[in-house]
């Protein structure tokens, strides 16, 4: 908890920063929602009452809102996250079984984050890639056509591209001190 | 007359013209890649990177441009090659890998134009043949996606050249009034899905004596399925600015927004570079191309509400709170976002305005019914061999869009029903596929037009499994103001997910009837009016197939997987072959004491993955439903067998 705590601290000076670029009116509020979350990911409890304050509207309202529309989120985003699109033709397709693998795969439910903070998985109504369903969204990356298998196939490819760059980090900090 | 709008445009068009005449008669290679999100999707952006890599390699010189969408989504990535000496070539598939054929063999000896992943060419020669030739073009009829896939998106010059904004200019000269008799004329009805006629809807917004009045272009395309709005944003930006521009004119309004769900983030970035290029070309901003109309435009992002479609809901949801419908009247055009006299079309609506304006309201009328003129879009997807967007004008049949147009039902299966309209849609069964595409004919079937999103199903889709999909999504958006909405759907949900898990009675189809009813008349905006569509129509046309969930606890379409079970013919499975074993992802295949594969049934997700991964020469995974008709083959896994012995 601690860790999250000093996180969202520095969520909160810099919103606080950002702020008063926005104009005091309560129509302001799903672009200032939009702003935050897309800078940092979620939206932190404490975060939700500087908006309050700044555009003079209850936090209740401000919680209505921000639950009512599916993108908001109250919890920080995995590193990777994961979302498998349920459209129609995804659904026909198979969608569920994909996430149903996703799953599996990485042990969180749907709309979780995994401990390390590395995976975070969601569902979505459509992203409007129909003719090349399933679909899913690795990042900002769609892959097209997701079998059970390819699920598995997506995840090693992120755990062997993390660990390629963790070993280059390993050798430049090794080439960095030699040179001291 | 010199600073006349038109005039003004006429130089703006010059320059334009020039410029793309240039990248027309470039002396060296242009590569145009499909870019829009589908394409991007399908590896667009990583073919780019070979065509470079390629380029560089071979020291080729040449000229790569990102444009739209074509709608042949199923041959994405679509690469088309103006390599001078040919006609301009469209390829399909194009990976990493082609595009270094691409460049080796095409570009560099100029010897091979690499026929296999040609799908045609984009005008008239005697060597190739062009996409005219194909059904698909034969049948289309493209007015609103004309240029989209063939002009670069992010140069309002394109746009320009072929002669956009033109329109425009036109209706700045005649003035609001004509711009709005001719759209009236042209009877062009409402796309986004109710089919108002946008005439009338303007009429009512240039009576109402405010100053400030606003026109907002309805980009919230939340229907699962259709895509085809996107598509326009995206391949076609200035069209629908355009559009928008005019119906500002024609009621008389000085600010327009474009609303875009933020799950449409190109979209977005392509809109709002699109605005500013209009801007600094003056025309969109203060006094448009000379004349004394301005018009102020912003976009405004959606934030993941279904419900947010509805305009009344989508106005709320501007101000800054939950998108939930309110009672009309007083309809938006009257009083609106802030009680101003607010018009919100459908981004396919606005698209179609300069078309008409251009072209008069009899050319308009000459196309589709006389009670629907004009094109519908429709984003055709599922089970058919050519998924895409397709253009067709309105009053064709359904069966002449899917078979004719989409080249059928994929894999030589039969059709078993279309689902049009999203989730406030209906499904018709084959039979119905005479069924006229146009607003009319299709409410009389117990559809709709929706957006346009239209899925084909065949054989192995179950329409229980279907309703409970659709059902479940309604009542997750519902925005819960209405209680039949709210609790209504929530019921339906409930019984219908009991149905697909073989739980149910004759009663229960009662209570879906039933309540479907009431919820039509409970609710207050379209989604609750609409939202017991799919389970009124499967339970008119499919009703067999829910009488044998509950009653013989099976699914005919093998598809709900409470009632299926998957196990391994030991006739046809091969000796030796592990494909199955290698893509199951529980690991619930084994090696049987023969040395053939056996499904342990405890540890089965039936995701039906080892269906695709059995070579098709075995075909040796069998589908059943129910679960309890699965032949006891006597198999023991190998590991087993050799314990015992020992």
């Amino acid at each position: 908890m601690a860790v999250l705590d000093k996180e969202e601290l520095a969520v909160l000076k810099a919103v606080a920063d950002e702020l008063p670029e926005f104009s005091r009116t309560p129509s302001q509020l799903i672009p200032v929602l939009q702003s935050i979350q897309k800078k940092h990911g979620y939206l932190p409890k404490l975060v939700l009452r500087l908006v309050a304050d700044h555009l003079q509207v209850t936090i209740a309202r401000i919680y209505g809102v921000a639950t009512f529309y599916n993108q908001f989120r109250f919890n920080p985003p995995g590193r990777n996250p994961i979302k498998v699109c349920l459209g129609t033709a995804c659904h026909v397709k198979g969608g569920e079984i994909i996430l149903e693998n996703f799953e599996r795969r990485l042990q969180i439910r749907e709309g979780e984050t995994s401990a390390d903070r590395e995976y975070s998985l969601e569902r979505v109504a459509c992203i409007g890639c129909c003719a090349l369903a399933p679909a899913v969204v690795i990042g900002e990356k769609v892959e097209a056509y997701v079998t059970p298998s390819k699920v598995e196939g997506i995840i090693t490819e992120i755990e062997v591209r993390k660990e390629m760059a963790a070993r280059e980090q390993q050798r430049n900090e090794t080439a960095a001190s030699t040179n001291e | 007359m010199n600073n006349s709008p038109r005039a003004f445009l006429a130089e703006l068009v010059t320059a334009a013209a020039a410029k793309l005449a240039e990248l027309k008669n470039a002396s060296v290679p242009v590569i145009y890649v499909g870019c829009a999100t589908c394409g991007r999707a399908a590896g667009a952006m990583d073919t780019i990177a070979g065509f470079n890599e390629a380029l560089v390699a071979n020291g080729i010189e040449a000229i790569i441009r990102k444009v739209g969408c074509l709608g042949h989504c199923y041959a994405e990535p679509l690469v088309i090659i103006q390599n001078p000496g040919f006609p301009p070539l469209l390829y399909q598939k194009i990976g990493v890998g082609e595009a270094g054929i691409l460049v080796r063999s095409f570009l560099k000896d100029g010897s091979d134009p690499c026929y296999e992943y040609l799908l045609g060419a984009l005008e008239a020669d005697d060597n190739f043949p062009t996409l005219m030739d194909y059904p698909r073009y034969l049948f289309e009829n493209r007015v609103i996606m004309e240029h989209c896939g063939l002009i670069d998106p992010e140069d309002v010059d394109h746009y320009l050249a072929v002669g956009g904004y033109s329109a425009l200019a036109q209706g700045l000269e005649e003035g609001g009034v004509r711009v709005l008799e001719e759209i009236k004329a042209a009877n062009l009805r409402g796309r986004g899905g109710a089919g108002f006629p946008a005439g009338r809807k303007w009429e009512i917004a240039r009576n109402v004596k405010v100053f400030e009045k606003l026109v907002i272009c309805n980009g919230d395309e939340g229907d699962p399925g259709a895509y085809m709005d996107r598509t326009l944003l995206e391949s076609n930006p200035h069209q629908v600015l355009e559009g928008l521009a005019l119906a500002a004119l024609a009621v008389g309004a000085g600010r327009a927004l474009l609303y875009i769900r933020t799950e449409y983030p190109l979209a977005v970035e392509i809109v709002e570079r699109a605005i500013a290029q209009a801007r600094q070309k003056n025309l969109l901003g203060s006094k448009i191309l000379g004349s004394d109309f301005s018009l102020e435009v912003s976009v405004f992002q959606g934030s993941g509400a279904f419900v947010c479609g509805e305009e009344t809901a989508l106005i709320e949801s501007l101000a800054g709170r939950r998108g939930m419908p309110q009672p009309r009247p007083p309809y938006p055009a009257v009083s609106g976002f802030q009680g101003k006299p607010t018009i919100i079309n459908n981004v396919k609506t606005l698209s179609t305005v300069p078309s008409i304006i251009r072209n008069g309201a009899s050319w308009f009328t000459a196309i589709g019914t006389p009670g629907s003129p004009g094109t519908a879009i429709f984003s055709v997807v599922g089970e058919v061999e050519y998924p895409g967007l397709v253009e067709v004008p309105m009053g064709v049949t359904l069966e002449h869009l899917v078979v004719d147009v989409c080249g059928g039902v994929k894999n030589g299966k039969t059709l078993k029903a279309v689902q049009i309209g999203g989730p406030s849609g209906g499904c018709l069964p084959a039979s119905l596929l005479q069924t006229k595409i146009d607003f009319d004919s299709l409410k009389e079937s117990g559809a709709m037009m929706g957006s346009g999103g239209l899925v084909v199903m065949n054989e192995d889709t179950c329409m229980v499994e279907l309703a409970r999909y659709f059902t479940d999504f309604t009542q997750g958006e519902s925005c819960g103001k209405c209680t039949f909405c709210r609790l209504g759907t929530r019921h339906l949900r409930d019984i219908l997910e009991d149905l697909t898990k073989g739980v149910g009675s004759a009663e229960d189809l009662q209570t879906l009837q039933e309540l479907s009813e009431m919820i039509v008349k409970g609710s207050l905006c379209s989604l609750g009016k609409t939202a017991p569509n799919p389970v009124l129509t499967t339970l008119r046309f499919f009703r067999g197939e829910y009488e044998a969930h509950f009653a013989e606890r099976r699914c005919p379409a093998r598809m709900c997987r409470s009632l299926i079970a998957f196990y391994i013919d030991l006739e046809a499975c091969a000796r030796g072959c592990d494909a199955c074993v290698a893509c199951c992802p529980t690991e619930a295949i084994f090696t049987t004491s023969n040395r053939k594969k056996a499904i342990d049934q405890e540890k089965c997700v039936k995701c039906g993955e080892c269906v695709y991964a059995c070579p098709p020469e075995y075909d040796a995974v069998r589908r059943i439903s129910p679960p309890s008709l699965i032949p006891d083959q006597g198999v023991k896994p190998l590991i087993e067998e050799e314990k015992e012995e020992k």
